[in-house]
């Protein structure tokens, strides 16, 4: 029983570790994507070895462990999902470094609208 | 194909799946637990069984399921692999990203895997999902190493969607 309790604490410390490295992206990112990068990254990794890593110390939770694990793989990404798309529809453009990489999406957007205007006339 | 899945199928499976999940949490074969359980996930799936499945119980084919352990171990390394790569950037102190959104094009007919590829790229750190209209996928990406189609499938979409397709389409 007490090699669980060390797997436990050690994916307890990987946890810890990805949640300070996620904050730290999101002080150090330049735009908001980026820093939902920073953020689901955290909420990823860290919170799924936290989680885990209890289950481990506590065998009788280990599958409670494991359905909340699951329950975070699926809410997590729409979360992030509806922020990133809601602040595109709000106009907030991405911050760009190198000029050869543009915003897709940007351009797929004044498409359709283009398209929807002409079918209008 | 969805519509020729029948009521009395996608009751059953939206019952069990709740019943395991039920089991699940209180950890329990006492006789009152198990009986709760079963009335409990019965109620619930008479209000919730139209929206929680399309397939029905095609979806617990041993097919399906090894495929989707297999899609399992592939998620869980490249997202364990590009944790590490983001925290690298984030601990690097010139910070070298060059984000952007990009897109590509999926073959993915099936709504429900098209929303499971999504989400997995969103999961993964370092990309994310923005916005997906018919088959274009537009993804926020940390680090672009290539604009056009080809690079950004191969280097975000290919390792997921081999599998989804087997399973989806």
């Amino acid at each position: 029983m007490q090699i669980l309790n060390y797997i436990g604490y050690f994916l307890v410390s990987i946890g810890a570790a990805f949640f300070f490295l996620g904050g730290l992206g999101i002080l150090r990112m330049p735009d908001l994507y980026t820093r939902l990068q920073a953020g689901t990254k955290a909420s990823t990794l860290g919170a799924m070895s936290t989680i885990l890593g209890i289950g481990f110390m506590q065998p009788e939770w280990m599958i409670k462990t494991i359905i909340i694990v699951i329950f975070i793989a699926i809410a997590n990404p729409l979360s992030s999902h509806a922020l990133a798309r809601g602040s595109h529809k709000a106009h907030q453009l991405p911050y760009l470094k190198d000029e050869k990489v543009g915003d897709a999406y940007e351009e797929e957007v004044e498409n359709l609208q283009k398209n929807q205007k002409e079918e209008d006339k | 194909m969805e519509t020729s899945v029948s009521k009395l199928n996608k009751f059953i499976y939206t019952w069990l799946i709740l019943f395991l999940v039920w089991l699940g949490f209180t950890t329990t074969f006492a006789f009152a637990e198990v009986v709760t359980g079963i009335l409990l996930s019965f109620t619930v799936s008479i209000f919730s069984f139209k929206s929680f499945t399309h397939a029905g119980l095609k979806s617990l084919s041993p097919k399906r399921i090894l495929y989707m352990v297999q899609y399992f171990f592939v998620f869980m390394l490249a997202l364990i692999k590009a944790n590490f790569d983001v925290a690298k950037i984030v601990i690097n102190p010139k910070l070298p990203i060059n984000p952007g959104i990009v897109e590509f094009e999926s073959k993915l007919t099936s709504p429900f895997a098209k929303m499971l590829l999504a989400n997995s790229i969103t999961l993964t750190p370092g990309t994310l999902t923005v916005d997906i209209i018919d088959n274009k996928f537009f993804i926020h990406w940390l680090y672009v190493t290539g604009t056009d189609e080809e690079t950004t499938y191969r280097e975000i979409a290919k390792q997921f969607e081999d599998i989804l397709i087997k399973i989806y389409n």
